[in-house]
């Protein structure tokens, strides 16, 4: 696709939805690949670095591929008080990868994150949507079995 | 001083599915009142003399913001609702929209109606993303009884940026950009979204305007101190034995808050109002917590004596540094640039430089960084080597001592 096939762009307000497709997308295929981006430059009218910019701005998006349940544990200050650093730890070794690794099976993706609003309940963690929170290392094997 | 439910009234009382219970306790009465019995300009008036300020940090005055919305020249006029919560140790929308998103619906109802908006945004966190069901459906409830006619919400959901709570980088999000955030002036309430008159408020601050319409601006400002009306929520989490919400007059202090009701033992220092917020040591754990003194989001994270201040310095600042959005100079270097020193100094390798460093960092960070992220980054870094300057005097000594040993050269 060159340039000059782009199709204008008729309004701005357009863009508007660039978030929500990438949203989307990012629900339904696990990650941003690079002929989505593409595509979803050329239907809006603009440029693959545009998109390609968005992508990669926002935390919860991402241009390569993710494990199927994706675990964000929460490394912000109130969450570390409550020990998070056990949690990371006792997920590495069930999982057997580090932060930002995902398991050669494509089960899991594991991160750490920053404040999820959990902070009642710390340490706490993201499994895909859910929060899970007051974990204990010996509450994390019965979590990870629950995730399909 | 015990807790007053004033906003959170309704919090595990009305179920939060069922329009029903929450009719039972007054609901969209105000907004009733407000369109039936009120212009625009009187409901923008009373919220003017309740003195409300936005409880999302920066604490402006919203009957005043409104009515710069309000006279604001334009065909289309936009109101978006801070749902975007990311302060560090803030969780207190969460809870509010969980528990009552009626209210918050009806204040958004409200504030349309003021300032002549007839889209609405609710900006929601994607790590809220659980709270999208409760809240379409309390908007579908309240648009069945007839009572958003005049109003359309929609919700747009983050993707996972700390950035986009602050307004202008919110405005970018929505707009389908990164959210990264705008030269202003001008401001949002003259140009905003798309380039129109936008009013964005703080679930929290909608979540007072049923309350000042239907019990009176007069009723509101008894409440609180001088120029810190109402009560406010605060998220307490950290070194305490019961974490969690409590709302609470303006002016109270933050050992009633800590102490009494969350119950923290050998404070060493709190941090109010989230990442960004004001460090306060125990020697003055009897400060009134109001924008006068010390407020912010009101998240409070209690730090006990068993916690290494140079630490929790360096783990608010990784987060600054990853939050940053890039776009000035001075908060993306400059945040990193801190985490650097603080890193160093946080494992003991300090130098004798790094105090030095550290202040005049802070102080090109606040002059010129673009926006809210880069100006308060530095404040946990100064309010810390005010209260506790001995922490890291000690840990470059011992930085000092350990080269030594290694048989470096400080």
């Amino acid at each position: 696709m060159s340039e000059n096939e782009k199709k204008p762009l008729v309004d701005e307000r357009e863009r508007e939805k660039l978030l929500a497709i990438l949203e989307d997308a990012q629900g339904k295929l696990g990650y941003l690949p690079e002929g989505f981006i593409a595509n979803t430059a050329h239907s809006l009218g603009l440029s693959i670095s545009e998109i390609y910019g968005v992508s990669t701005f926002y935390s919860f998006l991402s241009t390569r591929p993710l494990g199927k349940n994706v675990i964000r544990i929460c490394k912000s200050v109130p969450c570390y008080l409550k020990n998070s650093r056990m949690i990371i730890e006792s997920i590495q070794k069930e999982l057997g990868i580090t932060p930002g690794e995902t398991t050669p099976d494509g089960r899991f993706s594991f991160e750490l994150t920053n404040c999820i609003g959990a902070c009642d309940k710390a340490p706490a963690m993201l499994v895909n949507d859910d929060v899970h929170g007051t974990l204990t290392p010996d509450k994390i094997p019965e979590v990870l079995r629950a995730c399909v | 001083m015990a807790e007053k439910r004033i906003l959170l009234k309704n919090c595990e009382v009305i179920d939060p599915r069922d329009i029903d219970t929450y009719l039972d306790r007054d609901g969209f009465k105000a907004l009733a009142k407000a369109r039936d019995e009120m212009t625009p300009e009187e409901t923008i008036g009373e919220v003017k003399t309740s003195g409300l300020r936005g409880r999302g940090g920066a604490g402006f005055p919203c009957g005043a913001k409104w009515e710069l919305a309000r006279k604001a020249q334009g065909d289309e006029k936009f109101l978006i609702c801070n749902a975007d919560e990311g302060e560090v140790g803030t969780f207190k929308d969460r809870y509010i929209m969980e528990n009552d998103p009626f209210t918050l619906v009806e204040g958004m109802g409200i504030a349309a109606y003021a300032i002549g908006a007839k889209t609405a945004y609710i900006y929601l966190r994607a790590e809220y993303h659980f709270l999208l069901d409760v809240l379409n459906s309390a908007i579908d409830q309240a648009k069945e009884k007839g009572f958003l006619e005049h109003l359309d919400i929609h919700i747009r959901e983050g993707a996972g940026s700390y950035i986009c709570g602050e307004e202008s980088a919110l405005m970018d999000s929505i707009e389908g950009k990164r959210g990264e955030a705008r030269f202003r002036p001008p401001f949002p309430p003259t140009r905003g979204l798309w380039g129109k008159p936008t009013i964005i408020n703080n679930v929290e601050t909608l979540m007072n305007i049923p309350q000042i319409i239907l019990n009176g601006a007069e009723w509101y400002s008894k409440l609180g101190t001088e120029q810190s009306k109402g009560t406010k929520v605060f998220s307490v989490s950290g070194d305490v034995e019961r974490p969690g919400i409590y709302e609470m007059v303006l002016g109270c202090e933050l050992k009633e808050l800590v102490i009494d009701l969350a119950g923290a033992k050998n404070v060493k220092m709190a941090q109010v109002g989230g990442a960004a917020g004001k460090v306060i040591p125990y020697s003055m754990i009897d400060i009134a917590l109001s924008y006068e003194t010390v407020l912010g989001s009101g998240a409070v994270t209690v730090l006990d004596e068993s916690r290494d201040t140079i630490d929790f310095v360096y783990r608010t600042m990784e987060f600054f540094a990853e939050e940053s959005c890039g776009k000035c100079a001075p908060c993306r270097e400059g945040t990193e640039v801190m985490v650097e020193i603080l890193g160093r100094l946080a494992v003991g390798d300090g130098a004798e430089e790094d105090i030095q460093a550290l202040e005049d960092l802070s102080n090109v960070m606040m002059l010129s960084s673009l926006c809210g992220l880069g100006q308060a980054a530095p404040i946990p870094v100064l309010d810390t080597l005010k209260h506790f300057r001995n922490d890291y005097e000690n840990r470059i000594s011992q930085s000092v001592f350990l080269r030594s040993l290694r048989g470096i050269n400080s």
